[in-house]
């Protein structure tokens, strides 16, 4: 019996030296913010300028923004040594000033590249993800089902000098709406942020310039498409293709 | 919004338990039981959790006060009316009147809203305007709006007090005798927390216990089709069962408003003509519809966004062809809707005999 006890007291020690040496080992685990930001082409963007028709896009038609919100996903932090996937989403919603948000999980401490998703990818928009059902992100089953990526709205003067509402939804691309809906192409895409230096609690600004969601590479002309867009295929890979000029990276404190 | 409702979780766990601790420390001989919301299984499996105020937990004493306090005419100053007198159980707790008229006869300008699923308006805006900013703080209103139960606080609660039951009442519920306003008006959200409506024939269709018929499942598509009703966008769909976004829209409703809504409210001209989304469950049972309750049926309010809006500087741009008067429906396609809409009719809700008098 003393043996025995014996045996258990060292390997007892031994776990307890073993666990010791790893805790000296660790990193540093730090945590990081996402901080969304807005513009119209370097003029910054809040909720208090929505409402007013005051921006021009780029095929020169005068417009609003009155609702911006949109879904953010799948942080990757990458470098030589290791990936870390953040298997996350975040509904950033600027008309009621939520726009940012830290992570539950640390990383540890050194120079990665940056990525996240815009909008959701096939695996997580096919989930039932019940806070975006409370904030009725929902697209219909009629559509493909799961979720918008971003729902932009507001009014713009159209060619008769009215004041006209536009609805600039994306989604995933459908095509043959009902039942047995079929996708032509994805239209989640990577934001790539480039390398960032995380040494410490980080908050990481992701600039968007809406403007851009009317530019490049294809004019977006509000008078041809600005409502029911979300069951228009062409319009939706018009705005995955003008969505990968969007984002940028601001400031990193 | 993971951690939002992880706070909410927190904040909820220790109002329990520090509800239960008062309890015990005070060693008193009634301890209110908590009793919390029975939340269906519709809505755990899609939404979030309900809001409850951290200081202020279901307790079944609580509720059955507040119940009591909701059917009682003592709130109001001549006796004669109570919460329930506009927000009537058999019509979804509200009442069949465009405005509901006070004590005194005079009508108010809005319509009584329908009263059920309040724990899950996140927001916590209530009232068609989003006036009031809790449950616990809308109840204090109507008590004495003049045009309402015309009462005043002081002597409500003077008449409480001296009322042969309440401070008995109030003790089981709160551990104190002493009548206040707060905790008046905290014993009646409980109450009006517990109304949950979620066993319509949509819901039991979600959970393959119901057939839809051909027309409403159609009524459903024209619903959730942006190039037909477009309803969605605000008023939820089945992975949302509340059937309402809680959120504010001119829906087209006046070119020129005589109640700003939320205007009122916030200051901002750019809320002019904006009222909360109401849910459509029990559709069938709260006519009049609309804030003013000046659309009789339901044929009237589809009509309307057929080909009956009409353009304002707040519009909201959710509201398509609004150059044609809206998104023109076929008539069998308003006929299938309103089919589809009656399908969210919830009568176990109405027949609940914990909701009656």
């Amino acid at each position: 019996m003393k043996k025995i006890l014996a045996l258990l007291g060292l390997i007892v020690l031994v776990l307890y030296s073993c666990g010791e040496d790893n805790d000296d080992n660790q990193e540093p685990q730090v945590y990081t913010t996402f901080e969304f930001t807005h513009n119209w082409d370097g003029t910054l963007i809040t909720s208090i300028n929505f409402n007013a028709i005051q921006y021009i896009n780029e095929n020169g038609d005068l417009l609003s923004i009155e609702r911006l919100r949109y879904v953010v996903s799948d942080i990757i932090f990458s470098n030589e040594e290791r990936t870390i996937e953040l298997d996350i989403y975040n509904l950033i919603d600027v008309t009621n000033n939520d726009m940012s948000f830290t992570p539950q999980e640390p990383v540890p401490t050194g120079t990665y590249n940056v990525s996240f998703t815009f909008g959701l990818d096939n695996e997580d928009n096919s989930e039932n993800l019940i806070d975006l059902n409370s904030e009725s992100f929902n697209v219909p089953d009629n559509l493909g089902g799961g979720y918008h990526y971003m729902q932009l709205d507001g009014k713009f003067i159209n060619s008769s000098m009215e004041e006209q509402g536009y609805n600039y939804h994306a989604i995933r691309a459908v095509e043959n709406l009902g039942p047995n809906a079929t996708f032509p192409q994805d239209t989640f895409f990577s934001v790539d942020l480039g390398n960032i230096v995380i040494n410490d609690n980080v908050e990481v600004e992701v600039e968007m310039n809406i403007a851009e969601w009317f530019k490049t590479p294809n004019l977006w002309d509000l008078n041809e498409l600005n409502q029911m867009l979300m069951p228009n295929t062409s319009a939706q890979i018009l705005m995955y293709q003008n969505g990968q000029n969007v984002f940028s990276l601001g400031n990193v404190n | 919004m993971l951690t939002n409702k992880g706070t909410r979780h927190i904040i909820f766990f220790f109002g329990l338990l520090i509800l239960n601790y008062n309890c015990s420390s005070d060693d008193r001989t009634h301890i209110p039981k908590l009793q919390p919301l029975e939340i269906p299984e519709i809505f755990s499996d899609n939404i979030i959790d309900p809001i409850i105020p951290s200081d202020n937990p279901q307790t079944k004493e609580g509720i059955a006060l507040g119940k009591r306090l909701f059917f009682d005419n003592i709130l109001s100053a001549n006796g004669t009316k109570s919460c329930a007198s506009c927000h009537s159980p058999q019509n979804a707790f509200t009442d069949n009147a465009p405005t509901s008229l006070g004590i005194d006869g005079i009508a108010g300008t809005r319509n009584s809203m329908p009263l059920f699923n309040m724990a899950w308006n996140y927001n916590e805006r209530f009232n068609w305007d989003g006036k009031a900013l809790s449950l616990e703080t809308q109840a204090i209103e109507p008590v004495e709006n003049p045009i309402e139960l015309h009462s005043d606080w002081d002597n409500v609660v003077a008449r409480l007090q001296a009322h042969p039951d309440y401070p008995e009442l109030f003790d089981l519920a709160f551990n104190t005798p002493t009548i206040t306003k707060e905790l008046t008006t905290k014993a009646i959200s409980q109450f009006e927390r517990t109304l949950i409506s979620a066993n319509s024939k949509f819901d039991n269709y979600l959970q393959n216990q119901a057939v839809l018929s051909p027309q409403e499942l159609n009524g459903l598509d024209i619903f959730m089709r942006e190039d037909k009703g477009d309803c969605f966008h605000c008023h939820g769909n089945p992975n949302n069962p509340l059937w309402t976004d809680n959120d504010f829209h001119n829906n087209g409703l006046d070119s020129q408003f005589t109640d700003l809504g939320l205007g009122a409210v916030t200051g901002d001209p750019s809320d002019n003509g904006k009222f909360k989304s109401p849910s459509l469950r029990n559709l069938a049972y709260s006519p009049p519809y609309m804030h003013d309750g000046r659309f009789s049926t339901l044929d009237e309010v589809i009509n309307h966004y057929s080909e009956g809006l009409q353009n304002s500087p707040t519009i909201d741009p959710l509201m398509k062809k609004v150059d044609e008067g809206g998104v023109q429906l076929t008539d069998q396609e308003k006929a299938d809707l309103k089919l589809f809409l009656l399908t969210l009719t919830d009568p176990s809700f109405i027949a609940n005999p914990d909701f009656q008098n």
